[in-house]
């Protein structure tokens, strides 16, 4: 099992009556809630927070990019993860990952990742998302109905940048350039590991097939109610004669762990509450724009949101809720354990990407969180998937010989 | 009024609406962004068909038209109005072109293309300009219930033009849903996420004879919109009428009838 250490890099600073005066917490949520003196600080001791993790031994460390909100600070993982590249030396970068469509031309992906690779020593996990709607077509205008078009010609168009060994020309739909060069490329060959994060439908499924990616699957709605979609996804791989390592998916996981269930509802409920309750209140008309999904993921998908009677009594989700729900594991390190287990196992992956700092939860506490799961749940966990021990196909392949952050000037904290 | 599918050059299928006299002068209306309401509402064709040749073709991604993955861009769809004029063999006789709300964008483009060929234009609370200080709604950030509310004068009758059906039924909000998201999502590639595709640079080719109708409490497209057609169209006048909002053809049939008959003679 491989554990990457996830920070969504929240505004911990929402007022309490966030959810009565404003209706969404994506796109047009007013910039004065925003402090860049405050911000400051936080970048800091978000970082701080990604690097304590590799200290403590998780495999990896995640960022993501979203934009024009107050869920997640990121508009540029890159930036972050060219930070953490320094000041870390054995964990997985895991930016999961560039909105590949923005990006005009996407070689600007392909040249940043290459380049966090390089500084990395091979270390970075790229991750392609279509990006939500919220990030893609609201904030940055992608037209809803070509923006998957767009996306499969970004992906070609950075995959053959990293492969190619002499420059080519590439006439796209949406991209024409005469000259493609990729300076520098990547440590990592053909590329480092692609993570491909998904909702369920079958294209994505195949596309990670075809090209043996990895298949992210990033819900707040908990591993019980992934497991119908991940069943689907496993149906799908063998009908196409994959093999069935574990490692072909990730999976998204809230996570709080203390000495005891009793003193994680008290520690970390308010932090978990406050990311669910204002975190996530985006307005159900930026979350799915017409055109953007397809019309037979419409046709599955939940519709009451849409509702006018909705918007105003949208009911406050509880502790409670979230525990039975299996949105959130959480308790003593012996509850996580069993519920990791059964997730893991349930839903058959081999990486899970721990959401360990959630909401307004201070410092002091993440790093208790962090440390209780990295030392006495994650130890128990790394071989439940015995046969598939020495599957490294998706998984980083970094230089034997690194620099190491204590070896460079400067470089003693 | 009947109904015929054709399929362009190109290999659109199009539902078109007919009816009025065989040998009458051919108005071809462009119907808007919701798409062709004539299950529900189709009093102005009856009434434009009491004098004239009227066709009706439904945008593909609309209704019964399919083949909407084949456009992508405006030039695209100007050319499909021009392909489906072609298959319905009139590109040669000076049509009229009414175009309502989207349809008036493409009606625009298509005559900025070939302005020969089009008898006469009628834009009604067409898109395809911006102004800043007038920025026009964001439609598709709208939920259902919120499409009444700014396209009609009066958003009770407009929620049963549109949809015809009662929201608290899970069925028919998923049905409207899917069908919204194929007639927006096709929309989007004109409209999203600012709808103008520089039609006023193009505008000074269109020395076709221009009628502009607005609704007068329009608040998707306010009246500021028709001022500014009327001052980028070389040839053109503009009416405003009062009780209706966006939804002019389903809001004031007759009166726009009127104008419309009294400007094409």
């Amino acid at each position: 099992m491989k554990f990457t250490w996830f920070n969504l890099m929240p505004w911990p600073y929402l007022p309490d009556d966030f959810r009565e005066r404003h209706r969404s917490v994506w796109v047009d949520i007013p910039n004065t809630l925003y402090d860049p003196v405050k911000g400051h600080a936080l970048y800091h001791q978000y970082m701080d927070q990604l690097e304590y993790a590799e200290s403590v031994g998780f495999d990896g460390i995640g960022v993501n990019e979203h934009h024009q909100n107050a869920y997640g600070l990121m508009p540029s993982p890159n930036l972050i993860a060219a930070g953490l590249a320094r000041r870390t030396s054995r964990a997985a970068i895991c930016v999961i990952g560039n909105s590949i469509a923005l990006y005009n031309p996407p070689i600007r992906v392909a040249e940043e990742f290459a380049m966090l690779d390089v500084l990395s020593g091979g270390r970075l996990i790229a991750g392609f998302p279509v990006g939500t709607a919220m990030d893609t077509n609201f904030c940055y205008g992608q037209i809803p109905a070509l923006t998957r078009d767009k996306y499969r010609e970004a992906h070609d168009l950075i995959v053959r940048a990293w492969a190619a060994e002499e420059p080519f020309a590439f006439d796209g739909k949406y991209n024409q350039l005469r000259w493609v060069n990729c300076w520098p490329k990547p440590i990592q060959r053909p590329h480092p590991p692609i993570y491909i994060p998904g909702g369920g439908s079958i294209e994505t499924w195949d596309f990670c097939l075809d090209h043996d990616y990895n298949y992210s699957y990033l819900s707040f709605q908990g591993y019980k109610a992934a497991k119908a979609l991940m069943d689907g996804f496993w149906e799908r791989v063998a009908a196409r004669g994959k093999d069935e390592s574990p490692y072909r998916t990730a999976f998204a996981q809230i996570l709080a762990v203390a000495e005891t269930d009793a003193e994680a509802e008290r520690l970390y409920a308010e932090h978990v509450l406050y990311f669910y309750n204002r975190c996530l209140r985006v307005y159900p008309g930026f979350a799915d724009p017409p055109g953007y999904r397809t019309v037979a993921t419409i046709k599955r998908g939940v519709v009451a949101t849409m509702r006018r009677e909705n918007l105003k009594l949208f009911q406050n989700v509880t502790w409670r809720d979230l525990i039975e729900g299996g949105m959130v594991i959480a308790g003593g390190p012996e509850t996580v354990r069993q519920r990791m287990e059964e997730l893991i196992k349930s839903l058959r992956v081999g990486h899970v990407l721990c959401l360990l700092h959630n909401g307004n939860q201070p410092d002091e506490k993440t790093r208790y969180s962090t440390r209780l799961f990295a030392e006495k749940v994650m130890p128990r966990l790394r071989d439940l998937w015995p046969e598939w021990r020495d599957d490294d196909r998706w998984w980083i392949h970094p230089l034997e010989q690194r620099v190491r952050p204590e070896e460079t000037v400067g470089g003693r904290r | 009024m009947t109904s015929r599918s054709l399929e362009t050059r190109k290999g659109t299928r199009v539902r078109v609406l007919e009816a009025g006299p065989q040998h009458g002068r051919p108005v071809i209306f462009l119907h808007g962004l919701t798409g062709l309401h004539d299950d529900r509402d189709r009093r102005f064709l009856d009434l434009l068909a009491e004098r004239y040749h009227v066709l009706a073709p439904e945008l593909p991604g609309y209704g019964e038209s399919t083949g909407e993955e084949l456009l992508e861009d405006m030039l695209d769809f100007s050319l499909h109005g021009w392909d489906v004029l072609a298959a319905l063999g009139l590109t040669r006789s000076q049509p009229a072109l009414v175009g309502h709300s989207l349809g008036g964008m493409i009606a625009a483009e298509m005559a900025c293309l070939a302005p020969e060929l089009v008898g006469k234009l009628v834009l009604v609370s067409a898109l395809g300009l911006w102004l800043d200080e007038q920025p026009i709604p964001d439609v598709f950030s709208f939920l259902p219930f919120e499409f009444g509310d700014y396209l009609f004068h009066d958003p009770e009758r407009g929620a049963a033009v549109l949809t015809g059906v009662d929201f608290e039924e899970t069925e028919a909000l998923q049905s409207f849903l899917v069908a919204n998201a194929r007639r927006l999502g096709t929309a989007g590639k004109m409209l999203f996420p600012i709808p103008d595709r520089r039609t006023s640079k193009r505008l000074y080719r269109l020395t076709t004879d221009t009628l502009v109708v607005w609704g007068e409490s329009d608040r998707l497209t306010p009246p500021a919109y028709a001022r500014r057609w009327a001052e980028l169209l070389p040839c053109a006048t503009a009416v405003h009428l009062a009780g209706a909002g966006h939804m002019v053809p389903y809001e004031q049939p007759e009166a726009l009838a009127r104008e419309v008959a009294g400007f094409l003679g």
